[in-house]
């Protein structure tokens, strides 16, 4: 590998150092001139009709300056289906219809007035089980559909439907078949920073969003629809982010809330902020997406996979947002996860009166793999062959083609598996059932962008100044993830320039060029080959432009040097070799001569050469821009859901050692190895930050994270109640990072952003599984849970 | 308005304001001082995020009543580094080992760790794990930010 000055090294985040002395401006410290403050009613009932609403109180109350229901706005459809409305009208079917709003001068008083909104409803009977929402007698969610069609089923009609090669040659070829239902539930994001906004129009309808959003440009173009159809057509929209307080996928999709903002800056001319209580981040934000899934696998006597066949059924809520999209992503481990040529997968996302679901970090692949993972495991003890062998012999390499045309063009998933083997002396531990014992895991993810819109593109655009300060404008956006440090190592290493010398401009559509967004852990590897493209422009014009400043710039040097000191020996310098840029070369900011890298008087900080272009006096003054438009040659899924989306894909394995005490169902995780292949660290600390994060939420996930929704209701709406980890659940998690180097990532690397939460929940399954024998299949695997396991087992074998 | 007038000593400078009574010290910084490196991440006291030093006692800001202010030392975040703006050692731990992704928890987290430390120079692990134990964070496992901490007691 070649020794690089800033790639593969562990560089400080010194670009946010604002995050550790409290400047950093969030949404909830961001204030404009002037500005108002928006609370939203809420359903009162989880399905019924609205007889009436009274906001004669709420209007009367001072410091209001707005009221708001479903009457007052454009009755317009929004969202992925155009399912819902801004503001409900006449009927609600879930408890977080938005009913009413309120823009007053403090939060209180906006508060205040919404609670002396009143609302008359009459109740209907609601579904609140996607298998019984599926039976013909179930009560409709929705009557129409967004054109105004009747509806007759609650089932939604999206196409989830993928099979590749023959199942049924698949399961003649099979020795051993198993069959499981697998099950996982809501969790919620849990950002630290709670949802908000603030909208802001200028005197001639021009809309300013700042917001949290991941995808600046999705936003505008959805803001951009609604406009047409509430008379705003052609205004402009600038999404603008502030500092982003975590995402883990709740910024994708523009949300009910942003689209109220915006009727309220509307209605007062003045400035609104929503800002969410953590309540409201429970009750009223879109979860995981949950799924029930009845898989199928079989494998040949040498424990070669045969086919695999999955059913998904996914409770979507009352409405649509990116949930509903997530069987599109779990297909990528339900076909490709292993090698296995035979698959067949259904899913049927089923209108409820529950919580409607999104985006979360995985996207639909911790789900499917957790069916996957789980079936592997039964698999693999039905065949009587050791786990980690049974993925071993299945496991995909480099070269591969999947069942869904995905290219494996870098596949470390064996250096992983044998990792985990070797950390968690697996082979020792492995099968003891004394309490103790070992799982694990894989992985696959897209990591070098997806197609999931017709351009997978991200723009770029790098200026140089007279000073030598770099400026980046990228269309992406923050949430966290350090991309600035990332990508700043990228720049600094591809200019010959030093990361100190570089800021950033990030999530503003008005200054950046388009991006994709900043999802599906895409952003290291696209914007990073965004910049090295920016960058190559930008060093061949800055050594372009020394051709002609730097041997004047020398000149002038050794004559001023002579004129000080007479006695001064000027040294012998072949100007001839600085007319061709090839000659030159940038370090650390300074260029210089290739042949005389040494020479101290051939070596000229980049700066002086950028004044001297800059500064020229004769209408020949140049500056050091580049603009980058990077789209990978990648493929949309066609008709039957194949393509390469990807330009690579990331694989990872996490082991675990557990100890499960069985009286008390108490797990506990004695070791975690998450071992992934990264194509190229970037930087190390970073990658390790990613992989530790997801880790943690990947152990809530198996552990102890679940909305409690009783008929539609948010039962936990809280962190007491809904448990994420504290630092006092130590969990021993070492990430092993696997450099095989990508030749199209940026300096070989391969996304990580979304991987290491992917296959925890199933190897702590499998591992509590080797431990005591009993195989949890739902999530979260509680105590009680486990007893219930336990004691179902110990009953089984009494009746034997 | 039924307000109370409170003097207390606010990053090494004696205020006073006259602040509605019901107000918690969290809305004070903030709406009154204008310091918003204390957040609020859920208002009830879960999730330490708003976490300031009173007295040399991490305390959660959004639970703690005003007119119980009368008199004290607070310390919040924008408190911590050098009058000269240079930073104290957890906060640069925390920008050279990752311990800061979003942020939103770093301001509760650093004057968690700043109580243990002013108090317990060397903590061990357990001891930096007690003391962030009311600070949540959805980033970045604690791993780094435990790690972060350790390094800055050898910075010290």
């Amino acid at each position: 590998m070649t020794n690089f000055r800033y790639v593969g090294k562990n560089i400080p985040r010194t670009l946010e150092t604002d995050k550790v002395t409290g400047r950093a401006v969030y949404i909830d410290d961001f204030k404009l001139p002037g500005m108002l403050y928006g609370k939203i009613l809420y359903s009162s009932y989880v399905n019924a009709r609205i007889k009436k609403i009274d906001t004669t109180q709420a209007k009367a109350l001072a410091g209001v300056r707005a009221v708001l229901t479903g009457e007052d706005i454009p009755e317009v459809r929004v969202g992925f289906i155009k399912d819902q409305t801004v503001l409900k009208k006449g009927r609600v079917r879930q408890y977080r219809d938005e009913i009413a709003a309120v823009a007053a001068i403090s939060p209180e008083i906006a508060q205040a007035a919404v609670d002396l909104i009143e609302v008359e409803y009459e109740e209907i009977p609601g579904v609140f089980d996607p298998f019984e929402a599926m039976q013909k007698e179930a009560p409709l969610v929705h009557e129409v559909d967004a054109r105004g069609k009747p509806i007759r089923s609650n089932v939604l009609p999206l196409p989830w439907k993928f099979s590749a090669g023959d199942l049924e040659q698949g399961r003649k070829d099979s020795a051993f078949v198993v069959k499981d239902r697998v099950s996982t539930t809501w969790v919620n994001q849990c950002c630290m920073g709670t949802s908000g906004c603030v909208a802001e129009f200028d005197a001639s309808n021009n809309l300013t969003l700042h917001n949290q959003t991941n995808v600046i440009f999705g936003a505008k173009q959805r803001i951009a629809e609604y406009f047409a159809k509430i008379g705003l057509k052609d205004k402009n929209i600038r999404v603008k982010n502030v500092v982003v307080g975590g995402s883990f996928g709740t910024k994708l999709d523009t949300d009910i809330y942003e689209f109220i903002c915006i009727q309220l800056a509307l209605k007062t001319r003045k400035p609104v902020k929503i800002l969410f209580t953590r309540e409201e981040e429970f009750k009223a934000l879109p979860p995981r997406q949950p799924a029930v899934f009845d898989i199928e696998q079989g494998c040949d006597k040498d424990g070669k996979l045969t086919f695999r066949h999955v059913e998904a059924v996914l409770d979507n809520g009352a409405y649509t947002s990116w949930g509903a999209t997530t069987p599109s992503v779990m297909m990528t481990p339900i076909s490709s996860l292993y090698r296995v040529e035979n698959v067949y997968f259904k899913a049927s996302c089923v209108y409820t009166n529950n919580i409607y679901c999104q985006a979360m970090r995985g996207y639909g692949t911790p789900q499917a793999t957790f069916a996957v993972e789980t079936s592997m495991d039964r698999l693999a003890e039905a065949a009587g062959i050791d786990p980690a062998e049974f993925r071993s012999i299945n496991r995909n390499q480099s070269g591969d083609l999947t069942p869904m045309k995905l290219k494996i063009t870098t596949c470390g998933l064996e250096e992983c598996i044998q990792a985990v083997k070797e950390k968690l002396s697996w082979d020792e531990k492995h099968g003891k059932r004394n309490g103790r014992g070992v799982g694990m895991a894989s992985l696959i993810h897209v990591a070098g962008g997806a197609r999931v819109y017709k351009s997978d593109g991200h723009g770029m655009r790098i200026k140089v100044d007279d000073e030598g300060h770099v400026d980046v404008i990228s269309g992406g956006t923050d949430q966290g993830q350090g991309s600035s440090t990332v990508l700043s190592q990228i720049i600094a290493e591809e200019l010959g320039f030093r990361p100190e010398d570089i800021s950033f401009t990030i999530g503003d559509s008005a200054l950046g060029l388009w991006d994709a967004g900043t999802h599906a852990s895409r952003h290291t590897f696209i914007a990073g080959n965004a910049a090295i493209a920016a960058c190559k422009k930008i060093r061949r014009q800055i050594l372009k432009m020394a051709t002609v400043q730097l041997p004047k710039i020398i000149q002038f040097g050794l004559k001023r040097k002579k004129r000080m000191d007479p006695d001064f020996d000027l040294p012998e310098i072949d100007f001839s070799l600085f007319a061709d840029p090839d000659n030159l070369d940038i370090q650390e900011r300074k260029v210089f001569l290739k042949s005389d890298p040494e020479n101290p008087y051939c070596s000229v900080d980049a700066s002086q050469i950028l004044k001297q272009g800059l500064h020229v006096g004769n209408g020949k003054s140049q500056t050091v821009m580049a603009e980058v438009f990077y789209d990978p040659p990648t493929q949309m899924l066609d008709r039957e859901f194949k393509g390469n989306i990807s330009m690579t894909y990331a694989f990872g394995t996490t082991g675990v050692e557990v100890e499960v005490d069985k009286q008390t169902g108490e797990v506990k995780i004695l070791s975690m190895i998450a071992a992934h292949d990264v194509g190229r660290a970037i930087n190390p600390t970073l990658i390790k930050g990613q992989i530790y994060g997801a880790a943690y939420t990947g152990t809530g996930y198996a552990l102890t994270e679940e909305i409690k929704s009783l008929k539609g209701k948010v039962m936990n709406p809280n962190f007491r109640d809904y448990n994420i980890l504290t630092a006092k659940d130590d969990i021993p998690v070492e990430a092993v990072v696997v450099e095989l180097g990508d030749a199209d990532g940026p300096y070989g690397a391969k996304g990580i952003g979304e991987p290491g939460l992917v296959p925890t929940a199933p190897a702590i399954a499998n591992a509590i599984y080797d431990a005591i024998g009993v195989r949890i299949t739902q999530l979260p695997i509680t105590p009680e849970r486990i007893l219930d396991a336990i004691k179902q087992k110990e009953g089984d074998a009494w009746c034997e | 308005m039924n307000t109370v007038s409170i003097s207390f000593n606010l990053n090494g400078d004696p205020v006073v304001a006259d602040v509605p009574r019901d107000w918690t010290l969290l809305k004070t910084l903030r709406e009154v001082f204008e310091l918003t490196g204390a957040k609020e991440g859920c208002g009830v006291g879960d999730c330490g995020a708003c976490t300031v030093i009173v007295d040399g006692d991490a305390v959660n800001a959004c639970l703690y009543p005003i007119p119980e202010i009368e008199g004290k030392q607070v310390l919040t975040i924008e408190g911590v580094a050098k009058p000269d703006g240079s930073l104290h050692p957890i906060q640069q731990a925390f920008i050279e080992n990752n311990g800061v992704q979003c942020g939103f928890c770093t301001s509760g987290m650093i004057m968690s760790a700043k109580a243990l430390l002013d108090e317990t120079p060397e903590p061990e692990e357990a001891d930096i794990r007690s003391a962030i134990a009311g600070n949540l964070c959805r980033c970045t496992g604690y791993v780094q930010i435990i790690e972060s901490i350790e390094m800055a007691t050898k910075h010290e």
